[in-house]
């Protein structure tokens, strides 16, 4: 479903450009999710920018493709048409926009782009309703402005709840257990589960901890480390991960 | 001799930032066309104004508050041509002054609002809210000034004015200025000109929406402040509307 050749990528920084992604290799086939763990400054966040499209982040080498189709000849905005939902580590806060009409907007945005009618404000609200539900979001949360005012874990919530509306066939999340308490923890990896364990559709899963793999339970792992993948596996290179650290799983590998 | 025998220039501190070549087209005789209107004690009168064509405007509005009254006055200033909104307000005793307004457009047409709000008696209040949105060499100016005679006790006066640049070469211009003579009053004035969020952009744009889309979404979170006070939802739609129709063909 989402494959990537050889990719090497740049960003851009006080010191001109430098080189991050060096040569990374790797497949998510459908039906998988995989996780990515890695030290601090692995790559990790640069892998899901550059699959977002960025500015700033500039592709030098390598090829990605998505669902059979050039990922790097569609513009941001067509990624995500295009089934490519993008879960940031730092959800932005758009103060005088609300959820409702930022997710009914970009919702509409996808099914325009993907030639299906757009949804009318009240079938918007209900799927909406339903989608809250599932995360366990108040309805008012939704009508308040994108981001602004909420907790850290409030806004990684919302990341699912968008999530769970725009329904894509693969999601990048990356680092979407950071700033979660344990029980909003389990309630997102549910979340997690219910809208994106399907035989049709792909997870990429960046993480540090082993805790949201519990939940999660990943069909692959793989290690990120200088700009590459150093060593894929099951589940278990994860609880080795945990108990060995990377140095000594990186040693060996 | 009447005053509008000669044309102001850019030494009049009013007219700083002002086309005066287009005030030249537009002739002298603009000049003395005000529209005159006193609000009496405990009444509230409202305008709603969507100004700006292909050709230079000048809009003068001269406003007398009485004793407990409301005037507001809203508007969007979309003009291709020199535009500008001139109000003069005087405010009675416990009057309340309320301005919204949103200058938006590209070419290289200046847009401007120019407030003068006189708190004459004790216990007056006055809001003002001005949202700038500019592209290619487009200008916008919001020239505020605010003066409190020496009985005015107790004046509450507000301003406060963004502007926001889609690319270089725009420009947008606040000038407020006080004139106090009274001690106990609270004058508040705040600038600041920004570009667009990038970050929210890329937000948007990894959420499905265009560029084109992101932006209008943006710039209606802007300049939606600037109607908050505007209880009437169809006006401020129409107010909202003028302005993101101006925004079609903005650099994005």
């Amino acid at each position: 479903m989402l494959t990537i050749e050889n990719l090497h990528a740049e960003v851009d920084g006080a010191g001109g450009a430098k080189p991050i992604l060096k040569g990374l290799n790797l497949e998510v086939a459908a039906g998988e999710v995989h996780a990515i763990m890695g030290p601090n400054g692995a790559g990790k966040s640069t892998l899901a920018h550059v699959l977002g499209g960025k500015p700033g982040y500039e592709v030098t080498d390598g090829s990605v493709t998505f669902k059979g189709e050039d990922l790097f000849a569609l513009d941001p905005h067509e990624r995500a048409a295009t089934g490519l939902f993008l879960g940031f580590q730092y959800p932005v806060e758009i103060p005088g926009v609300s959820n409702v009409q930022f997710l009914r907007e970009a919702l509409n945005a996808q099914r325009k782009f993907r030639g299906e009618e757009p949804l009318s404000g009240g079938e918007f609200l209900k799927l909406a309703k339903e989608k809250a539900g599932l995360l366990k979001m108040d309805m008012e949360m939704l009508k308040r402005q994108v981001n602004v005012g909420f907790s850290g874990g409030e806004k990684k919530r919302a990341e699912m709840v968008q999530m769970g509306i725009l329904d894509p066939s693969f999601a990048v999340l990356d680092e979407t257990d950071s700033g979660l308490d344990i029980d909003a923890l389990r309630v997102v990896g549910e979340g997690i589960n219910s809208i994106m364990r399907s035989g049709d559709k792909g997870v990429l899963l960046i993480t540090h901890y082993q805790r949201l793999l519990d939940v999660v339970k990943p069909d692959r792992v793989s290690v990120l480390a200088g700009g590459r993948i150093v060593e894929t596996g099951g589940p278990e290179l994860a609880l080795r991960l945990e108990q060995e650290g990377y140095d000594t799983v990186m040693a060996n590998a | 001799m009447p005053e509008a025998a000669t044309l102001p220039t850019k030494r009049d501190e009013a007219w700083r930032y002002a086309d005066i070549p287009a005030l030249e087209r537009l002739g002298a005789g603009a000049l003395d066309q005000w529209q005159d209107v006193a609000v009496l004690a405990g009444d509230t009168w409202r305008q709603v104004m969507i100004v700006g064509g292909s050709a230079p405007e000048l809009h003068r509005i001269r406003l007398t508050v009485g004793e407990g009254a409301r005037a507001e006055l809203f508007a969007t200033n979309a003009g291709g041509d020199f535009t500008r909104l001139e109000v003069e307000v005087t405010l009675g005793k416990g009057a309340h002054f309320e301005f919204g307004g949103v200058t938006i457009g590209g070419g290289d047409a200046v847009r401007e609002f120019v407030t003068t709000t006189i708190h004459a008696e004790p216990d007056g209040t006055s809001n003002q809210i001005v949202r700038s949105v500019h592209w290619d060499t487009g200008t916008g100016n919001f020239l505020g000034e605010i003066k409190v005679a020496r009985n005015a006790q107790k004046t509450d006066a507000a301003q406060d004015f963004k502007g926001l640049l889609l690319e270089a070469g725009a420009s947008a211009n606040a000038v407020p200025q006080l004139e106090i003579f009274a001690d106990d009053v609270k004058c508040a004035h705040g600038a600041t000109v920004g570009q667009l969020d990038e970050a929210a952009r890329y937000y948007m744009a990894a959420r499905g929406l265009s560029p084109d889309q992101a932006q209008r979404l943006l710039v209606q979170a802007f300049i939606g402040d600037a109607f908050v006070e505007l209880e009437d939802q169809a006006h401020r739609e129409e107010l909202l509307d003028a302005a993101l129709t101006a925004l079609e063909g903005a650099k994005l």
